[in-house]
């Protein structure tokens, strides 16, 4: 019988590297920050760790076990290429944490990387070719603000907004996030906006706007896991794993006709095991603070219908009264998200993941949370119709 | 009896005012202004598409796999070598063995392809065949061409039952004038001087297998209820009928100010429009120009009254949208280069054997449909993509390309390179089941609707040039009421 994850691995080392659009540095240089200040933090030198899992989405960012291997002079370990598009960062520290787990080692590094801006053009680098099957046909020319914007299309729709309460909707989103990346070192950007900036700004995809869209940063994060009985021999404050679960489309959702493209469902899916397996009954009650996965604004209002918080179809109630803000009821994107710390393919699960590791310290800084219990994050990969989602809680 | 049993035409929804060019060129080349406007390929069109879409017209409510041949007529073709016929009957759903070609290099191809067809059926080889014709020709900026050329398609079902207009008789000529003509490398044509090519061959050669038709079976002008023949001048081609005695009202109606010169289309489109309006026992009589000159004579019959639901040449010509930007226009037509971006530059390579593997779903927009429970799905699956079936391999063929659908949902994509931006793409959910992604295709961001009623269209999805590869797939189209 399965037990689940819940308090069997914990963190005790983790590292980020500052994302944004970093021209004089490699994806190795950014591997090379991040992992050094995890294995500082956790008080480990590379010697100790016994295996590596390692993610990024875009092959400019290196594949197989190689990259990190020879980059670190790893000495003959099983380090292991992991890729579940955006989702790449949660699923190098889920292999990492399920292999402590089991027993076969102690000290596992997880470390995720994206060098998005050597393509030479803004935007995410061009999928296209990384679909596979008929795709070169069948798909149209399409970008991820666009797959993205059709959900917006359907939301307002669905609900009766007009594009002009939908967008102001979503544009107070992206500037609660403005605010958040404000109080961040480390953020890509760190300017504040105001609503009407963010619903006149020039048009990505029609109905989103420029600052419904997330950075496109470079950028690297990394974790180190132990088995939970030996967390404290390395530090006081080990962060300790409640749950993490993946769930990836079916396909029903592209081509049967029952889905209504203004949710996700994958995220209704792996929050419901997720909660099942970090014994949360009460998500809006229970849950301290959260970073879910905001490449667009409208993801980040469907994901609060989708992982519970929010009673369906009225997430702008939530919004519209403050409730997700960093002083509000549950604070999301704390560190500025997606949204304002950017968003480096691989890196961006194990980046929420340090959000979470360093707010639970209560290291968090001028945007320390008070007091926080239960972290919960949501990283998302792919589109509403086909996608990745990978979800993690993280406590004390 | 042989001949006609269906007609079909296509003309693309964009038109451009002629001023509009020559507001832009004019002065380069005053002379060059002609009155009317022209129908104008849309960017993801071209020869291969605007035949699908007049064959779908001409072949609408009929069996498909009764077709026995297809040839296809055109002079642009963006392959030199891989069979532009092959393309379109597969994309029509046609099935494999049957007899297809491509006439090319004149722009009489279209009635030698007419005379083929029949001559297939006459023969005994083939009962019923689709002969299309579909140009899309290219002027240099500022040339007389640019003004005159015009895009647009027809597509005549041949067959021997059913017959609304039999054949009864033609005559060709056939002379290497060289009036106008493309080499090796050329992507626009190159002529002799106009007044030549006027004086010389075009009301020259029509009249002369007129003529020889006439005489050859003994007929009056005045027995024909309409003369059709393509227009390259306004003036001249008016003065062709009246010299050979015919009165205004015979002479079937020119499109130079609503399509354009056509090309090997032309005499197909304009035969399509005479049929539009014939009456039982009608004769017509159809003449083409281009390096001589093909004659034939149809006498229209009792079934014409059958075929009235085509969207044809009135349909079409009523569907419209201005383009009101030469530049636009310059752009759909390749005719300057545009700054496509890194990202509009990435092409990746086309897998031919994937294409070939995939050809009915990607060409003729194949899906499947689960013998269990009846769901459609596209792309076809082999388990059921019904989450409370999964039946494995229990599925039939199901085609979508003739199914109406609605538009479930829709962005317009503004960092998506597109010539016609934005992007827009969306959700299609068909009538009847299935649902999958596709772009829109002629229309704008503004005039479309969650729940709007779409049909599909072939389409060229893409163009690699490097590679001499053209990639087709199939879009919406949002339905006009």
């Amino acid at each position: 019988m399965a037990e689940g994850i819940k308090d069997k691995v914990a963190i005790i080392g983790m590292g980020c590297t500052r994302f944004g659009e970093a021209w004089d540095k490699s994806a190795d240089d950014l591997m090379i920050e991040s992992s050094m200040e995890c294995m500082e933090d956790a008080g480990l030198e590379k010697k100790d760790i016994d295996a590596a899992w390692w993610g990024c989405c875009f092959p400019m960012g290196g594949l197989s076990g190689l990259p990190l291997s020879m980059l670190l002079k790893l000495p003959f370990i099983p380090v292991t290429h992991v890729e579940n598009f955006c989702a790449t960062g949660t699923e190098a520290l889920r292999a990492a944490s399920y292999a402590v787990a089991a027993g076969v080692y102690d000290i596992a590094l997880a470390i995720g990387v994206e060098k998005c801006k050597d393509t030479g053009y803004g935007g995410l680098p061009d999928f296209g070719g990384m679909m596979g099957g008929t795709s070169r046909w069948d798909m149209p020319n399409a970008t991820a603000p666009g797959l993205f914007a059709i959900m917006a299309t359907s939301y307002f729709a669905k609900y009766g907004l007009s594009p002009e309460e939908g967008k102001r909707t979503l544009a107070k989103i992206a500037v609660k996030s403005h605010h958040n990346g404000t109080l961040n070192p480390k953020a890509h950007m760190r300017r504040e906006i105001t609503v009407d900036e963010a619903m006149n700004a020039p048009i990505v995809a029609w109905p989103l706007g420029l600052y419904d869209c997330c950075g496109v940063s470079d950028g690297s994060a990394a974790a180190i896991v132990v088995r939970a009985e030996d967390a404290k021999k390395y530090r006081p404050d080990p962060v300790y794993i409640k749950s993490f679960n993946i769930a990836i489309s079916s396909g029903e959702e592209k081509m049967y006709t029952d889905w209504d493209y203004a949710h996700v469902e994958t995220t209704v899916r792996a929050a419901a095991k997720a909660y099942k397996e970090a014994g949360i009954t009460n998500p809006r009650k229970e849950i301290s603070m959260m970073e879910t996965h905001d490449c667009f604004s409208i993801t980040e209002l469907t994901e609060y219908e989708d992982l519970g918080i929010s009673p369906r179809g009225r997430a702008k109630e939530d919004v519209d009264a403050g409730f997700f803000n960093l002083d509000g009821q549950i604070p999301n994107q704390p560190d500025g998200g997606l949204k304002c710390f950017g968003h480096p393919i691989g890196a961006s699960g194990l980046r929420m993941i340090y959000e979470m590791y360093k707010q639970l310290q209560g290291k968090a800084g001028p945007r320390q949370i008070k007091n926080p219990k239960i972290g919960l994050t949501h990283n998302m990969g792919g589109f509403p119709p086909m996608n990745v989602i990978g979800i993690s809680i993280l406590g004390l | 009896m042989v001949g006609i049993t269906s007609y079909g035409a296509y003309i693309p929804r964009y038109r451009i005012n002629r001023n509009t060019i020559y507001s832009a060129m004019g002065w380069l080349n005053p002379a060059t202004l002609m009155p009317g406007e022209k129908a104008v390929a849309n960017c993801d069109e071209d020869n291969i598409s605007m035949a699908v879409a007049a064959s779908l017209d001409c072949l609408n409510g009929l069996e498909r796999e009764k077709i026995e041949g297809l040839y296809l007529a055109t002079t642009t073709s963006p392959y030199r070598e891989r069979q532009a016929a092959g393309i379109v009957a597969t994309a029509l759903d046609l099935r494999p063995e049957i007899r297809t070609a491509d006439f090319t290099d004149s722009i009489k191809a279209g009635t030698t392809a007419l005379l083929a067809a029949c001559d297939a059926i006459k023969g005994g080889s083939a009962k019923r065949v689709i002969a299309c014709a579909a140009d899309s020709r290219l002027g240099k900026a500022g040339s007389a061409q640019e003004e005159i050329y015009g895009d647009g398609a027809a597509a005549l079902l041949l067959g021997d039952s059913g017959v609304i207009a039999t054949l009864e008789g033609s005559y060709s000529v056939s002379y290497d004038f060289t009036d106008h003509w493309r080499g090796e490398e050329d992507k626009f044509d190159r002529t002799w001087e106009d007044r030549w090519i006027r004086d010389v061959g075009y009301t020259k050669f029509i009249p002369e297998a007129i003529s020889g038709l006439l005489k050859k079976y003994e007929l009056s002008i005045k027995d024909f209820a309409k003369v059709v023949y393509p227009a390259l001048y306004v003036r001249e081609h008016a003065a062709i009928g009246k010299g050979l005695g015919a009165d205004p009202g015979q002479i079937q109606q020119q499109m130079l100010a609503t399509v354009g010169d056509s090309g090997v289309a032309s005499p197909l489109m304009m035969l399509v429009a005479a049929l539009e309006d014939a009456k039982p026992g009608d004769k017509i009589l159809l003449a083409s120009y281009g390096n001589g000159s093909d004659a034939m004579f149809f006498q229209v019959t009792q079934e014409i009254d059958k075929v009235r639901d085509r969207r044809g040449i009135k349909g079409h010509l009523a569907l419209k949208r201005e383009l009101t930007s030469y530049e636009k226009y310059a752009a759909f037509r390749g005719t300057i280069p545009i700054e496509k971006g890194i990202r509009g530059d990435e092409i990746a390579f086309t897998q031919l054997s994937n294409l070939w593997r995939e050809r009915r779903a990607v060409l003729a927009l194949y899906g499947s449909k689960c013998k269990r429970c009846g769901t459609p799905q596209y792309p076809p699956q082999r388990i059921c993509v019904r989450p409370d079936c999964g039946a494995i391999d229990e599925m039939e063929d199901y085609r979508f390309s003739d199914k109406k659908g609605h538009l479930f949902t829709y962005t317009g994509d503004s960092l998506a390179f597109s010539t016609s931006p934005p992007a827009i793409y969306g959700m299609i959910d068909f009538e009847g089941g299935g649902r999958y992604n596709f772009d829109l295709t002629d229309c704008d961001l503004d005039s479309i609707k969650v729940g709007m009623p779409v049909e599909m269209s072939f389409r060229r999805k893409y163009a690699d040039p490097a590679r001499g590869i053209y990639g087709y797939f199939w879009k919406a189209v949002p339905v006009q009421a």
